[in-house]
């Protein structure tokens, strides 16, 4: 049991041999492909617990490291490695249960699709990039793994590529992501030839000797790129709730818990470099903020079931990026642990709902589906009062947390903002759920509760959200906040009155929704048509979309048709004048060929003379 | 007293007549002729100089050895042409020999 | 003028009007015989440079094969009007320009060669073993060159053979 971080490395390389095994062999038999797939997944699950189990019973500040060398060049040193500290086993933890529970519902929901196998392959090769991303020891070793579950988010988005939709949408996500990723290359190439290694430990050692600071603000706002790209931070948000034309468990595992969440744990472990940097912790915040705002602004309109889960997660996921800038860090690892339970149970009971009624995801023409799917409905309840922080459910420790770090770090304007947005989200999750649980059966559908192996999950993971806040919670003494134990992190103690001030804020948001959604007390058409401006505007999104269609049109366009015209005239006419100049000659020339030999060796001897009378003038010169 | 001068002298005089008669001449055996004529007056070149300027070694004749060497090769191969294009075309006269141009 | 200068003179000035005679003959037979002089003649110059060797193999290579082989050719593609077989090409341009650059060649190395006195003949001893020097150089330092002209003569008959003799069609 003592060695058992020996094969920790074991633990992201199962899912990839599975990927093999699944790609080289096993593509014709989908039921093995599937088992080989999950077996993969619960073994790396099995293996996370035992590490957890050594790491927690250990010393807490102790870590565990291996490396080798994979790549040298000049000025590059690229190791690949595992470093096991709480951090890590944290999300180790949460990715292997997340990814082994949808990868059995997947079983249920994706049976009847022609390509299960290439399905499973991507979600293990997925599993297995993820896990090598939280695992990693080094900056070099993150990108790579970075770049890959960026490559099967592609991958995933567009499986179903038969539709038009899902083709841009998975195109939008990678070229977004392109951004953000080029920004975190430069940062982490800045690291490397500041520092000359891209080691966390070794960085941390030499940030911490280092005098001259001001170069960090350049690196880290630069890394930050990295999380903007991947976490969907508001400049670069778009990618995230398109993305939703995947197949709803990937949307879960994916888009919600864990690969979205890499950004929010790469703040996590880049924590040395940002909390040396205020402007950059500010940055952070206030990206964090306006993002956990503005998207559930959004999500209080839309009409996608999906969509208003994609929207929170984008909110959640500033939520959580806020709280690392206000440098309440193990709050915003808590808030992502609790966050990837309760949002993938959200999601995969979502998906229940969208498999009953045969791929409808409008929440108006659902309806009545508590009496038909008990399950989904109520697991969705829990998902749902977890998100909303009602006490004592998981996202209600995680949440007030970050609130609390908010406040007590002396960030009041972010504290009002995330009470607001607490409030909202109740409200957002309640409208959706009475629409489409509670209200009428409006669009005539005949659902029926979910197969078990899609249920089971669900309940599975209602369990963790009622139960995964306790862990930091103050009942049991921030346990979790002590195990992560991060520099420069700060911890505050638990404040009851903000506890109170988000509960009620939560609770009236559910109320506001019964009243217009429920009791039908307000009316929500007339709502509508009062603000009608403001809901055009959030149920466009802000225009985001149709501005960044109209800068590419603009700029991009512009920047093609310039090229085009270098292109054709200077590049193109540089080789065709080459050309014409060539022919010119040899038309000019070919008079010259008259077949006849004499003429040609005329041309000979007067080359001859010529060089012989200059050669010749050459000697005179010098010999007399 | 014949020095070196008047032998590369006689070479000169000789391959200038080589020249001319390259391009004065229209039957190609005749012109087969005047470039033997040009490759004596070099192999006259090349022992002159060998015995005037360095009588110890015999370089030059070597040389004059492998031009002569050369030449019989051409000659033989330039005769069994001009006998190979007078059996297609009924001529010797370089005139007639124009197909290979524009 | 003693006897050394009075053989150089008279041996250039046939060897000189031998190869003017090729060039000037309207008679391709006549010219035939021309060549023949003259490399009869440069054999003599040869001898007078103490080139024994090499005026032998001039005489037997030159005067002897080159000369028959040349002749046998002319009998074989002859124009039936024997003082019309060598006349000068109609074209005046290739004519007088080749004739000019003669004349230029003629004279650059003419002027190069009165501007700048060369050694005068060094007496070296008779008894020198030319012929074996040349030898020894051939198979000594000379031998691949030696080796590469023994395969350009192997090449050159074949390829006579092949050129003379036609390929047949089909």
């Amino acid at each position: 049991m003592d060695n058992i971080l020996q094969f920790a490395w074991m633990i992201p390389v199962l899912p990839f041999l599975a990927f093999a095994l699944i790609g080289l062999l096993l593509h014709r038999w989908p039921k093995l492909a599937a088992a080989s797939s999950i077996g993969a997944i619960g073994i790396s699950l099995v293996l996370s617990i035992l590490v957890a189990i050594r790491v927690f019973s250990g010393d807490p500040g102790q870590v565990f490291e291996m490396s080798r060398r994979w790549l040298e060049m000049p000025g590059l040193k690229v190791d690949m490695g595992i470093l096991i500290d709480p951090l890590t086993v944290v999300m180790l933890m949460v990715v292997t249960t997340v990814a082994l529970l949808v990868q059995i519902y997947s079983l249920g929901y994706m049976d009847k699709d022609p390509g299960l196998a290439s399905y499973f392959s991507y979600q293990s090769v997925f599993a297995g990039s993820m896990l090598g991303l939280v695992a990693a020891n080094n900056f070099g070793q993150i990108f790579v793994f970075w770049e890959l579950v960026g490559m099967c988010s592609y991958l995933l988005i567009g499986f179903w590529f038969g539709k038009p939709s899902a083709r841009d949408a998975a195109i939008k996500a990678f070229i977004t992501n392109r951004i953000g990723d080029f920004g975190f290359l430069l940062g982490i190439l800045f690291l490397m030839i500041l520092f000359g290694t891209l080691n966390y430990g070794e960085l941390a050692s030499k940030i911490a000797g280092h005098q001259n600071l001001t170069a960090l603000l350049p690196i880290a706002v630069l890394l930050f790129f990295g999380p903007m790209g991947k976490s969907a931070q508001f400049p670069l948000h778009v990618w995230l709730p398109d993305a939703m034309e995947g197949p709803t468990p990937v949307s879960a595992l994916i888009h919600a818990a864990t690969m979205v969440a890499a950004g929010v744990y790469l703040i996590a472990r880049a924590f040395f470099i940002f909390s040396q940097v205020p402007q950059a912790m500010l940055l952070i915040a206030g990206v964090g903020g306006f993002t956990a705002l503005f998207a559930a602004s959004i999500a209080l309109v839309q009409n996608d079931i999906k969509r208003i889960l994609a929207y929170s997660t984008l909110s959640q996921l500033g939520y959580m990026v806020m709280a690392m800038g206000v440098g309440a860090m193990t709050a915003g690892m808590f808030h992502l642990m609790t966050h990837a339970f309760f949002k993938s149970l959200l999601f995969l009971a979502a998906g229940s709902v969208i498999h009953a009624l045969h791929e409808e995801q409008d929440i108006w023409r659902m309806g009545g589906l508590s009496q038909k799917m008990p399950f989904t409905t109520w697991t969705f309840v829990i998902g749902a009062l977890a998100l909303a922080g009602i006490p004592p459910l998981a996202g209600f420790w995680s949440k007030d947390e970050i609130l609390l770090g908010a406040y007590a770090g002396g960030f009041t304007g972010l504290y009002i903002l995330g009470s607001l947005v607490a409030f909202m989200t109740a409200f957002y999750m309640f409208r959706l759920i009475f629409t489409a649980f509670f209200g009428p059966n409006t669009g005539g559908h005949h659902a029926h509760e979910s197969s078990p192996v899609m249920t089971v999950p669900l309940v599975i993971l209602a369990g963790f959200s009622i139960g995964a806040g306790f862990v930091g919670s103050p009942l049991m003494g921030n346990a979790f906040g002590h195990f992560i134990n991060a520099p420069g992190s700060a911890h505050h103690q638990a404040n009851f009155i903000i506890m109170t001030v988000s509960s009620l804020l939560a609770i009236a948001g559910i109320f506001l929704a019964w009243l217009i959604y429920q009791k039908q007390a307000i009316k929500a058409e007339e709502l509508k048509q009062r603000w009608s401006v403001a809901y055009n505007i959030l149920y466009h999104k802000y225009y985001i979309d149709e501005f960044y269609a109209w800068i590419r049109k603009v700029l991009v366009d512009a920047a093609a048709a310039l090229m085009e015209w270098v292109d054709l005239k200077i590049v193109n006419g540089t080789v065709n004048s080459l050309a014409y100049l060539t022919g010119f000659w040899g038309r000019s020339l070919r008079y010259t060929v008259n077949g006849q030999v004499q003429t040609y060796a005329l041309w000979v001897v007067l080359g001859v003379a010529l060089l012989l009378i200059t050669a010749l003038w050459t000697v005179f010169t010098v010999l007399v | 007293m014949i020095g070196l001068n008047h032998y590369l002298f006689l070479a000169t005089l000789l391959f200038g007549i080589g020249i001319y008669g390259v391009f004065a001449k229209r039957n190609a055996v005749a012109i087969l002729m005047s470039i033997e004529i040009m490759l004596n007056a070099v192999n006259i070149n090349f022992v002159a100089i060998n015995r005037f300027i360095q009588p110890a070694d015999t370089v030059g004749q070597l040389f004059a050895i492998f031009v002569i060497v050369v030449a019989a090769a051409e000659v033989s191969v330039g005769l069994a042409l001009i006998i190979s294009i007078y059996r297609q075309r009924k001529s010797v006269n370089l005139d007639d020999f124009n197909l290979m141009k524009w | 003028m003693n006897l050394n200068e009075i053989a150089f003179y008279v041996i250039s000035g046939l060897t000189i009007a031998a190869a003017l005679g090729v060039v000037l003959s309207r008679n391709i037979v006549h010219s035939a015989l021309a060549l023949i002089v003259t490399f009869l003649g440069v054999a003599m110059t040869f001898f007078e440079l103490d080139a024994g060797f090499l005026g032998l193999v001039q005489i037997l290579v030159y005067a002897g094969a080159i000369s028959v082989l040349i002749i046998f050719a002319i009998m074989l593609v002859m124009h039936p009007d024997p003082s019309r077989t060598n006349l000068t090409t109609p074209s005046r341009d290739t004519n007088f320009w080749g004739g000019l650059l003669a004349w230029i060649i003629i004279a650059a190395i003419g002027i190069a060669l009165g501007k700048n006195p060369w050694p005068i003949p060094q007496t070296i001893p008779t008894d020198t073993d030319r012929v074996g020097a040349i030898a020894n150089l051939l198979l000594g330092n000379y031998v691949v060159a030696f080796e590469a002209a023994a395969v350009l003569l192997l090449l050159a008959v074949a390829g006579a053979i092949i050129l003379a003799k036609g390929v047949e069609e089909g």
